[in-house]
């Protein structure tokens, strides 16, 4: 196995791993129903007690947290520590509501930072790197996060938090960073801003590597960064509601490992909240098996992606979760199917001939849902031939019903005739009266 | 013998299948003191294309994509006719017997003459048969 924080617990057998997660999951239940009225009341509800957990699976029986059962207990309601054992607290922007509030014991921190610690070693960092740490500092868990778990792996952090780019990339220079964490859009500023100051990432900088996430991000732009700036980079993710970021990719980029001794997950059906199986895409649910503030018991994080619980080339046996594509809440269903605007984009962004801007508008002819993608030809495939352009729309007609499983209309329209968008893109017209 | 005289450039333009479109391009050449001397509508599911024959193609290009459509020019050949029953049959014969494969053509009937428009594959070789085998080419200058 390659350099690992704890290879004892990462390259753990899977069945040990079962075990010991199933232990946790039990110690966890009966510590809940005792202690929290908040979940003993939820079980009671849903008619499950914790004798009733009695294998791993079992988990499945219990019911569902979600993101405003904190909301709704604002701002510490379901807090099953005493308000003197808290060392901290995060606290979430309410942009659809009230702020949620995470509150940790000392305990919750050390496993947050454990977390980080094992994920940063598995791409690389230790000792003698440079940590240039620009997620926000404050109330948001990105910044103090990445610190504390960078400084862990005796890194060398410059906590630079958001804004004044200029003086982040002349640090990035004077102070030979090696990593950069940040979101994936603040990166690509970063690489503007230093072109306009003449400074090439790839060339005038040590930066190896950037630590993306906190919003979503596609392969595409993992290639075009690593290519213009000479580095790797790699996908973390995590929620306030789960402690902060917690997991990365290891350097295999092969999908996030979830440290199964801290968290247990699995994905569901959105719809019927059932259980899918691995390389089933549906919403990721985690239980946080070791929390003490703020116990997490099957939380619906909104987020789609898939598991994948072979064993890594890498040797980590915990399982990993795909890059996310969408949310819960962006997702249409047509005909019965689950489809993401996301999975649209990418099908198009695979074809050459395509511009960048699309429309999905969802309808209903009779009782049959129907869905047409309108999409802009790129300049340079206009072609005067009436052949050539009907191969293209099959060709995108074709790419998207193999991905999506839905019959699809595709309709090639005038460039510049679509909307463009600042800030989130609303590219789905439903005009389905229901 | 010099093919690019008989060479004449065509613009196209992409255009969706919906009211006003057509309006809107010959709306800006009109702006532009464009002349039109042949023009077609082709269209598939939901979109056309608009193909004409102009005596300022560089500026309609110009114009045209400026106002965001999209633009191309292709080279097409012009045959002249006699415009008599017949007329069409004889071009049709000295087409088929050069073995050119015609992607699309178009016809307008003019004062002096009938014209057929057309895009082949291979326009040089469609050029030396066509003029060999007795066609009434027309120069491109004739568009200008």
């Amino acid at each position: 196995m390659v350099r690992a924080w704890d290879p004892r617990i990462e390259s753990m057998p899977k069945d040990e791993l079962e075990k010991l997660q199933y232990r946790l999951l039990k110690t966890l239940v009966y510590r809940l129903y005792s202690f929290s009225p908040f979940y003993c009341r939820r079980m009671k509800e849903s008619g499950v007690h914790p004798d009733d957990i009695r294998e791993l699976g079992d988990v499945a029986k219990l019911p569902f947290m979600v993101k405003s059962d904190l909301r709704d207990n604002y701002p510490d309601g379901i807090f099953t520590a005493s308000r003197d054992e808290l060392v901290r607290y995060h606290v979430s922007s309410g942009t659809t509501g009230k702020p949620t509030v995470v509150g940790y014991t000392a305990h919750d921190l050390e496993n947050w930072t454990t977390s980080l610690a094992r994920a940063l070693t598995s791409v690389g960092l230790g000792r003698g790197d440079v940590v240039q740490v620009s997620y926000g500092y404050g109330l948001f868990t990105g910044g103090l996060g990445l610190h504390y778990g960078a400084e862990r792996i005796g890194a060398t952090v410059v906590p630079t938090s958001v804004g004044n780019t200029e003086r982040q990339i002349e640090l990035m220079q004077d102070l030979q960073v090696t990593a950069i964490a940040c979101t994936p859009s603040y990166l690509l500023h970063i690489g503007e801003v230093a072109e306009k100051m003449g400074v090439s990432i790839k060339n005038d900088t040590q930066l190896k590597m950037g630590i993306l996430g906190a919003e979503p991000w596609s392969e595409q732009m993992r290639k075009r960064m690593e290519e213009t700036m000479g580095i790797a980079a790699y996908d973390i993710y995590g929620t306030s509601e789960l402690s902060g970021p917690m997991f990365t990719e290891c350097t295999e980029q092969q999908g996030i490992h979830i440290w199964g001794d801290l968290a247990l997950t699995e994905i569901v059906d959105p719809q019927t909240g059932e259980r899918l199986e691995p390389g089933e895409r549906g919403e990721l649910v985690f239980t946080i098996l070791q929390k003490e503030a703020l116990p997490m018991i099957r939380y619906r994080t909104g987020d789609i992606t898939m598991m994948d619980d072979a064993v890594c080339a890498c040797g980590r046996t915990h399982p990993r979760i795909a890059r996310l594509s969408g949310r819960v809440d962006d997702m249409l269903i047509i005909r019965g199917i689950n489809v993401f605007p996301s999975q649209v984009e990418h099908v198009l962004m695979s074809i050459p001939e395509m511009g960048e801007h699309f429309m999905i508008v969802v309808d209903r002819k009779g009782s049959l849902d129907t869905m047409l993608v309108q999409v802009e030809v790129s300049r340079e495939a206009f072609s005067d031939k009436i052949t050539d352009l009907m191969n293209i729309r099959a060709k995108v007609v074709h790419a998207l019903r193999s991905i999506l499983n839905v019959n699809v209309d595709v309709e090639l329209v005038e460039p510049g005739s679509l909307p463009r968008f600042e800030g989130k893109a609303k590219r789905v017209v439903d005009k389905r009266v229901i | 013998m010099d093919t690019q005289e008989y060479t004449i450039k065509q613009i196209s333009v992409f255009s969706e299948n919906r009211p006003g479109r057509l309006a809107a391009i010959a709306h800006a050449l009109e702006e532009e003191k464009i002349n039109i001397f042949a023009f077609s509508i082709a269209e598939a599911k939901g979109f056309g294309v608009v193909r004409a024959l102009v005596d300022k193609p560089d500026l309609a290009y110009k114009k045209l994509t400026e106002l965001g459509f999209m633009v191309s020019f292709t080279n097409v050949i012009a045959v002249r006719m006699r415009d008599e029953p017949g007329g069409l049959s004889d071009i049709a014969r000295i087409i088929g017997d050069a073995s050119i494969n015609i992607e699309y053509a178009y016809a307008y009937s003019g004062r002096d003459a009938a014209v057929l428009i057309l895009r082949v594959d291979h326009v040089e070789d469609a050029i030396r048969s066509i003029r060999a085998a007795g066609g009434d080419l027309i120069r491109a200058e004739m568009f200008t």
